[in-house]
């Protein structure tokens, strides 16, 4: 019996134009939102864990009402229930706020595993699930490619940049999934239809027993200045090859002084 | 001066060049100190501008993954109060700082690919939303513990005394729960690696699967090779190369896309390289309105005649 607690992050759609609000928090109302990408591989992951023996997936998602999304997706992909964590005084929190209402929020579910996407595809840090693992005690291990659950033994397999590590932890654990565990599903029919009627629990920082003096914008370790739109690049030359585009290439790369 | 502690990377002992921007960052803000974990070469750590280096030495941090480093390295950030932490912006640097940063309640900045120094003020760019925007960050509470992006910075060589002090640290046993079982080292291309490179040649569908045009066209220039998520997927080339929102990230000085039609999401892992080139047969592929330099032609005429061009030059 394996409880898995996945935690999906709602983001502003990457093909749309992402920006700020007046108070330099992400702009999260006026851009239409999803489920991040990067997520539904931690769901499916879970879903596999528990299809391949016995257990149950709860999703659980921080943000603001629309984020109720997110969680949807995921029930409807198959997760068994889902938890909303939803309060104003949330708003603008940094990485380090968000793992402490997610590390509070997973302390109140019954679980085994957390898992998670290797990074949001909004701020893209990946470091929350390190962060929810050092407030709950745990080890985490990052962007595994390969997850196989025994018992009560996970082994992962893990692609760094230098060498390929297995891994090998008992216990409860912290896990960020990559796009190399494997494919995501789609929703069914019946899995949409099915979706409907699960439960999806819906708390407040209070129901947690955070004081809101301790997220949120003001309360951030950290503050975003002041943000900028890149300059717009300036049209560069495109020429068409006619047999000499190659020696036009090196041309420009030498006037760059790269050759 | 105050102390700022800089956590080395180190393959094999040899000190790799994003830590060695550390070291130069460093001085921006105190005097540097060099964390090592395991050996490093410390003649290179004061040669580019290491006062101390503190060096621990636990066979814990080999066997278990961040748990023991990040247990040691707090206690030596409560120990010296250092005016700032610095780490690389990999994964192993950021989920170290960010243990550290919670054990000592301090502000984190990761990704930064720049540090400015303004009396005790640190602040921050970091580059979000695939390069569109560009934000300043502060740290409001604690040590400032900052993880830096290669290519920030280009080394520079100022030497400093790179007084040994070996340290130690008390590990507890809850930092000790996910054993390493096995590690296998990846077979060294002889290549740059891909996200300190600072020329990166890229292939992706266009390729149609033979990368030999690309590699060759890499090596004329000393390049890194790099991979779009379609060239991965379909199985061309291995995912450690991939670059875009589930690979790496790169920001060299030079990026090169071949048969790369350039979605948003291979955009977000290349956008903030300085100059870009692309050759791709169709004229009308999102990668044209972000280059620097375009070709539209075929990369298997394109990209051998340049190699041929390149290796002329060079005589």
């Amino acid at each position: 019996m394996t409880k898995i607690v996945v935690a999906v992050k709602y983001v502003p759609d990457a093909t749309a134009d992402r920006t700020f609000s007046a108070d330099n928090t992400v702009d999260r109302v006026g851009v239409d939102g999803l489920l991040s990408e990067l997520d539904e591989y931690a769901v499916e992951q879970a879903l596999q864990i528990v299809e391949a023996g016995d257990g149950d997936v709860t999703v659980l998602t921080v943000g603001p009402e629309q984020a109720a999304d997110a969680v949807r997706k995921a029930l409807q992909m198959g997760a068994d229930a889902g938890v909303h964590v939803q309060d104003d005084a949330i708003h603008g929190s940094d990485a380090f706020a968000t793992s402490l209402v997610l590390a509070k929020a997973i302390e109140k579910l019954d679980y085994d595993l957390v898992v998670f996407g290797m990074a949001s595809t909004d701020a893209g840090l990946g470091v929350v699930p390190t962060l929810v693992a050092e407030r709950l005690g745990l080890p985490a291990v990052t962007f595994a490619s390969e997850i196989t659950v025994d018992g009560d033994t996970v082994k992962i397999r893990r692609d760094g940049d230098v060498a390929t590590q297995e891994i090998e932890a008992t216990g409860k654990l912290v896990l960020s999934v990559t796009d190399q565990t494997g494919e995501a599903r789609y929703p069914s029919f019946k899995g949409i239809m099915a979706a409907k009627k699960k439960d999806v629990q819906e708390w407040t920082l209070e129901d947690l027993g955070i004081d809101a003096g301790s997220v949120g914008l003001d309360n951030a370790w950290t503050k975003v200045e002041s943000f900028e739109p890149r300059p717009p690049r300036t049209a560069g030359e495109i020429v068409t090859d006619e047999g000499d585009g190659g020696a036009k290439l090196v041309e420009f790369l030498a006037s760059k002084k790269f050759v | 001066m105050t102390e700022v502690l800089v956590l080395i990377d180190a393959v094999d002992g040899k000190v790799t060049k994003p830590s060695l921007e550390l070291l130069t960052i460093a001085r921006r803000i105190g005097e540097p100190s060099a964390v090592v974990f395991g050996a490093a070469d410390n003649g290179v750590l004061a040669e580019y501008g290491a006062e101390k280096i503190y060096t621990f030495d636990d066979a814990a941090f080999g066997e278990y993954l961040v748990g023991p480093k990040a247990e040691a390295l707090a206690q030596l950030v409560s120990e010296k109060s250092p005016a700032a932490v610095l780490a690389g912006a990999s994964t192993e640097g950021k989920e170290i700082s960010a243990r550290v940063a919670l054990k000592t309640q301090s502000g984190w900045i990761g990704d930064a690919v720049d540090v400015q120094v303004a009396g005790d003020t640190i602040t921050t760019t970091q580059s979000v939303f695939a390069g569109n925007f560009t934000v300043q960050a502060q740290v409001s509470q604690g040590t400032p513990i900052i993880t830096v992006k290669p290519n920030s910075t280009a080394p520079e060589a100022v030497t400093g005394a790179g007084t040994v002090e070996a340290v130690t640290a008390e590990i507890s046993d809850a930092a000790k729960t996910a054993k390493i079982t096995s590690s296998k080292e990846k077979a060294a291309s002889g290549r740059p690696e891909l996200t300190e490179a600072a020329i990166v040649v890229s292939g992706g569908r266009g390729t149609g699967g033979d990368f030999t045009a690309v590699e060759a066209f890499a090596d004329s220039l000393g390049a890194a090779v790099g991979a779009s998520r379609a060239a991965v997927d379909s199985g061309w080339y291995p995912h450690t190369f991939q670059v875009g929102q589930t690979g790496k990230t790169v920001s060299p000085q030079l990026y090169v896309a071949n048969g790369i039609s350039g979605a948003i999401q291979h955009r977000a892992g290349m956008q903030t390289s300085k100059t870009i080139v692309a050759v791709n047969k169709d004229d009308e592929a999102p990668i044209f309105e972000l280059v620097d330099f375009g070709v539209v032609g075929d990369l298997k005429e394109v990209l051998p005649q340049a190699t041929d061009e390149i290796k002329k030059r060079k005589g």
